[in-house]
């Protein structure tokens, strides 16, 4: 009942925040294109208003995301590189300069897809879901395609120490490298630890991995 | 009902045991076609049992005015069912507001019938054990829509903002993967693990053929599903926060998927994994 009267409450707010331009804009199919921001977050209020405030926290976009929200992650390249030099000032490479940790960690890691739902507990430990969207070792067909194929990742680096720096920072922060990537900043968002990434590094590049087999 | 109960154990026995190798994905997914096919008869596609339930619960009078929810208009006239759900969401003028099928209904309980829709709510999703009578009136309100083509109106400048606010919410990033709807639904051919992920980020087929198939009897779990379900599991896998049920956010995008799928002929509640 208190729901739906607040939320009737907020549909009447939001309606006398957009009256105007809706009205300024006409009824041309091109006019009502984008969203007012402040509109799309009274929306956001109404539906996700009640969650912790640290849950709250988490879809409030940061500066990158967002300039990657307004272009839909195509970002203009004089905003890229804006984007590229502030992420990768977020990357802390290991203080011992070890990037490559125990490759049999990162595979479980790679395999792993839990972490960050409403329906985990605070045990829930953290994977990196990687499979979720690439290829690794070949053995392994469960894998999704929104990513590109990591397969021989290291191998065909020729195990290169400047590409396991590169690889760190990939995974650290993809958007260091690639502006707007849909791919997630595990270390960034402090989704995933300095070790476990240093296990993902070990799974892309150590000879004895399976990804290199 | 019998012969329905009886085609429904077997289906959902039958698609149970489906135990597909990953490396014959292909070949799977045609099995699962063959199935659906054969299972999108009413005597065998368990989703029917929630239309026959829904039709109880439509009639039954209760609520603190003992009447049943045949008073209700959800925009076709008062009564009328025959193709409103393919014209949802919608702008109702008596409360003011965009709604979709499941917030309608809330807002009929608590009008027509005076009804104190906290259980409802606390059922909206059915459990073991728990129907739920949202999931089972949607079956079959949305069932009532079966051959005709999705048609929002589009018209009113509710409806309009709901599109657009649906479409900023559809390329919103946010949440510890970065993720937003489009992350996963926004390319065509994609998947995740196994799953293939429909393209809903430009109008046609995938659209039309994902929003006509909902309501759908979810055979992984065992339930007639219905959209406010679908986005909250997506929502989840987003890594979002816990969507409020029939809030505006979900009305918001639902508006905008209708949109992209307008023209697509409703077939539900249909089966799916
Ligand atoms: C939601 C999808 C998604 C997830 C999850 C994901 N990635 Fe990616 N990844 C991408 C996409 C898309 C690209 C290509 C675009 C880019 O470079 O940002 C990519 C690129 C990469 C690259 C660079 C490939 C190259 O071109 O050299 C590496 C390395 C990588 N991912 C590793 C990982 C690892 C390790 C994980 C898990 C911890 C992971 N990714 C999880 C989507 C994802
Ligand atoms: C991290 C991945 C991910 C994100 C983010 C995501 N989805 Fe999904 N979505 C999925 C998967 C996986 C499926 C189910 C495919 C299956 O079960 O076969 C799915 C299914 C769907 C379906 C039903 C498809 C069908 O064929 O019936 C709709 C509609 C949908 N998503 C919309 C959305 C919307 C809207 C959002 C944003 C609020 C969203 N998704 C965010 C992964 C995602």
């Amino acid at each position: 009942m208190t729901t739906m009267s607040k939320l009737v409450a907020l549909a009447i707010a939001a309606g006398v925040i957009t009256t105007l331009p809706f009205a300024a804009s006409a009824q041309t199919a091109a006019a009502a294109k984008r969203a007012d921001p402040a509109l799309v977050e009274t929306y956001l209020k109404a539906t996700f208003g009640k969650a912790p405030p640290e849950w709250q926290a988490r879809i409030e976009p940061d500066e990158t995301l967002r300039a990657c929200n307004l272009h839909r992650n195509d970002v203009p390249s004089a905003e890229a590189d804006k984007i590229i030099k502030r992420e990768l000032a977020k990357v802390v490479f290991p203080a011992d300069g070890k990037l490559i940790g125990d490759w049999k960690e990162g595979k479980k890691i790679a395999n792993n897809g839990r972490g960050g739902q409403f329906s985990d507990d605070e045990k829930t430990v953290s994977g990196g879901n990687c499979y979720a969207c690439h290829q690794m070792e070949k053995a392994e067909l469960s894998y999704g395609t929104l990513g590109p194929s990591l397969t021989a990742y290291g191998k065909e680096r020729k195990f290169d120490p400047a590409e396991v720096r590169n690889a760190f920072t990939k995974i650290y922060n993809s958007q260091a490298v690639l502006a707007c990537s849909n791919m997630p900043r595990f270390g960034a968002n402090k989704f995933l630890s300095e070790q476990q990434i240093m296990d993902l590094v070990a799974f892309l590049f150590d000879p004895e991995s399976p990804v290199n087999k | 009902m019998k012969r329905a109960s009886i085609g429904a154990i077997t289906v959902a026995i039958l698609l149970c045991s489906l135990a597909f190798p990953v490396n014959a994905q292909d070949a799977s997914e045609k099995e699962i076609e063959r199935y659906r096919a054969m299972i999108s008869d009413p005597f065998s596609n368990p989703g029917f049992l929630a239309v026959d339930r829904g039709e109880a619960l439509w009639k039954l009078k209760r609520g603190a005015k003992n009447v049943s929810l045949e008073g209700c208009d959800l925009g076709l006239g008062v009564g009328k069912l025959d193709g409103a759900f393919a014209k949802m969401p919608r702008f109702f003028a008596d409360a003011n507001r965009v709604m979709d099928l499941e917030q309608r209904l809330l807002w009929c309980m608590q009008n027509i019938q005076d009804l104190d829709t906290k259980d409802v709510v606390a059922r909206r999703f059915s459990g073991p054990g728990r129907l739920s009578d949202m999931e089972d009136l949607v079956a079959y309100i949305a069932n009532k829509s079966s051959g005709m083509k999705i048609d929002v109106p589009l018209a009113h400048p509710k409806e309009q903002e709901m599109a657009a606010v649906g479409e900023a919410l559809f390329y919103r990033r946010g949440g510890v993967m970065d993720f937003s709807c489009a992350t996963c639904h926004a390319d065509e051919g994609k998947r995740i693990r196994l799953q293939g992920l429909p393209d809903l980020s430009k109008p046609g087929k995938q659209p039309q053929e994902t929003m006509a198939t909902w309501p759908t009897y979810r055979v992984s779990q065992g339930a007639l599903r219905t959209m406010q379900h679908r986005l909250w599991d997506c929502f989840r896998q987003q890594r979002w926060p816990v969507p409020e049920y029939g809030s505006d956010s979900i009305t918001a995008l639902t508006v905008f998927l209708q949109k992209q799928a307008m023209g697509g002929t409703i077939a539900v509640p249909s089966i799916k994994r």
